[in-house]
């Protein structure tokens, strides 16, 4: 199969399925341990410098914050990153630490341009971003989680996007029609926060699911934070909602308003007072990090988070009984 | 005697007039969203609202946010994810799409990731997210745009979302679906489309209070136009009072 075109950017983690399969044999226990532990304990045992690292949500929903607030905590540095992203990868940005972009989106939707995505990148701290859609960065996940080494696609073809990322086209061996082949993605360390897992890591995501599925298979390490800790008989009850099953996880925190400012389907609203703090905060590089030290800093942990943020603020985010709003 | 109104609200009435009933469109943040909620109160009480995150046929009663809130699958057919979604606009079910962009071409091509030059931009955007993908899957794509010269240039700094690409026949020859394109640009001053022929954009009609002449001032390249220009309706009153007492009553878009 002749290449007809090459992105020019970098391929920041060449798949190696094989390799891929050995790690899953190896090191992703198939015995039913328990895997809870503290936010400070998932994030120290799997983070190292240089990691290449992902997060799962859509907009600022069920994004894994206080999971990013404590790997910023923990201060690991040359990240790369893949990114769809809106309040937890501009945070991210905010501390200077990211090195290379796989991106897709970053920003703050109905607030505009991530003003940390702009410094970063302009001023060359962030030394390559390479450009993907989001259907195409979703699909790498999926080669991985299929355990092949590229998807094929009709995505991306003809514009920059593709010229800047790191797909190759092809000439379809089927129809001889172009087609554009994606890398399979696979991440060092996913995080993603749920509605509610079981100590061994057994996952339910209520509503959209986003790319959880596809994100979860395609992670070398796989840290879950959860709303509710729930019994594996909640589980085994309806074994057809498990998103993630067991075997993919590798830490299970438990921590409600973990996606705070931003929300959870069905559980929270969004703070939008809050975000709007951010989003004014961020604009300056003062402010960024001003607001980097009251509240990530500051906190230890996610329970002091929420102290600071306000147990009873965080409660008035709550949908009532019933789905009302 | 027709109620004042803002830009806003004219470009989300615009929008709302181009969407048919009993059909799917892929809707992003912002003015889409208003535009699908109007049209489905007013034009098109039956349009399948396809979020990119996994909602599809939610009933847009109160305006979602984010791409991802918990209104984009209101009552909705399904809720799955970004793979779904994604994959039935590649397979053809996604008649239109909606896009925006910093920068568009007169081949309706669309720029939302840099200003200048990729490895050194003078300024950084958020990137293609859905935009590409939507792009290049959906029947027709439309447009909404602000209507200034700094938009609407000769040449876009970076292709981030196909429209005709070079011309007639580049969609096709870069492998995108046959058949899909660009069918319409909304702006701030009118209603665009492009040329059969030439794949260019070509000016439909022109905005109340908006003259020719100020559309083209304000195009950094040559239009078409049609044979007759027309004049967009503004906003009627039940279109304004939908708009500001049920659909965004908090004013954050309009």
């Amino acid at each position: 199969m002749q290449v007809l075109e090459s992105g020019i950017g970098e391929l920041i983690q060449p798949p190696d399925m094989n390799a891929f399969r050995e790690w899953n044999r190896k090191h992703k226990n198939k015995a039913l341990v328990d895997k809870m532990m503290s936010e400070q304990e998932a994030v120290s045992r799997f983070m190292f410098d240089g990691a290449y690292v992902g997060t799962e949500l859509y907009g600022t929903v069920r994004c894994p914050m206080s999971l990013v607030r404590e790997l910023i905590r923990q201060g690991y540095k040359d990240l790369r990153v893949a990114g769809q992203g809106v309040t937890e990868l501009d945070i991210l940005l905010a501390t200077r630490r990211v090195k290379t972009l796989d991106i897709t989106y970053i920003g703050n939707e109905v607030y505009g341009i991530s003003a940390n995505l702009r410094r970063e990148v302009e001023s060359g701290r962030v030394e390559k971003v390479v450009e993907w859609s989001n259907g195409g960065i979703t699909w790498r996940f999926k080669a991985a989680a299929m355990g092949v080494p590229f998807i094929p696609v009709r995505s991306m073809l003809g514009s920059d996007t593709l010229k800047y990322s790191a797909a190759k086209v092809v000439e379809c061996p089927f129809t001889g029609e172009k087609v554009a082949l994606l890398p399979a993605l696979i991440l060092d360390v996913g995080f993603i926060h749920v509605h509610r897992a079981d100590k061994y890591g057994n996952c339910q995501i209520d509503g959209i699911a986003g790319f959880a599925p596809e994100m979860a298979r395609a992670s070398k390490r796989l840290v879950i934070s959860a709303e509710e800790i729930v019994s594996t008989d909640v589980i085994r009850a309806h074994p057809d909602r498990t998103v993630i099953p067991y075997y993919l996880v590798d830490a299970v925190v438990h921590a409600p308003y973990a996606s705070h400012p931003g929300e959870m389907c069905y559980v929270h609203r969004r703070d939008e007072e809050m975000i709007r703090e951010w989003v004014e905060e961020m604009k300056t590089p003062e402010g960024a990090q001003a607001y980097l030290q009251k509240y990530v800093y500051d906190p230890k942990n996610h329970e002091e988070y929420m102290d600071l943020v306000g147990r009873e603020r965080l409660e008035s985010l709550r949908y009532q009984k019933g789905g009302e709003r | 005697m027709t109620t004042e109104y803002n830009p806003n609200e004219l470009l989300i009435c615009v929008a709302s007039r181009l969407m048919e009933d009993n059909t799917t469109a892929f809707i992003g943040t912002g003015i889409p969203m208003l535009a699908a909620s109007l049209a489905q109160k007013m034009y098109a009480p039956n349009l399948v609202a396809v979020f990119e995150f996994g909602g599809t046929g939610a009933i847009l009663e109160e305006l979602p946010l984010a791409v991802g809130e918990e209104r984009t699958f209101h009552r909705a057919i399904s809720a799955t994810g970004i793979c779904d979604t994604m994959e039935t606009a590649q397979r053809g079910f996604i008649e239109y799409g909606f896009l925006g962009g910093a920068q568009i071409d007169p081949y309706g091509n669309l720029n939302s990731t840099v200003i200048g030059d990729h490895a050194h931009p003078k300024a950084r955007l958020p990137g293609s997210g859905g935009a590409n993908d939507v792009g290049s899957h959906c029947w027709r794509t439309i447009a909404i745009m602000q209507h200034d010269t700094r938009r609407f240039v000769p040449k876009v700094d970076f292709i981030t979302t196909p429209g005709y690409l070079t011309g007639p026949g580049a969609r096709e020859a870069a492998g995108l679906p046959p058949g899909t394109g660009p069918y319409r640009v909304v702006t701030s001053l009118a209603l665009m489309g492009f040329d059969d022929e030439t794949k260019r954009l070509k000016l439909l009609a022109v905005h109340p209070g908006i003259t020719v002449e100020q559309v083209v001032e304000n195009t950094g390249f040559e239009l078409l136009f049609a044979d007759e220009i027309g004049h967009t309706p503004p906003p009627t009153d039940e279109e304004l009072r939908l708009l500001r007492e049920e659909i965004d009553p908090e004013h954050l878009y309009i």
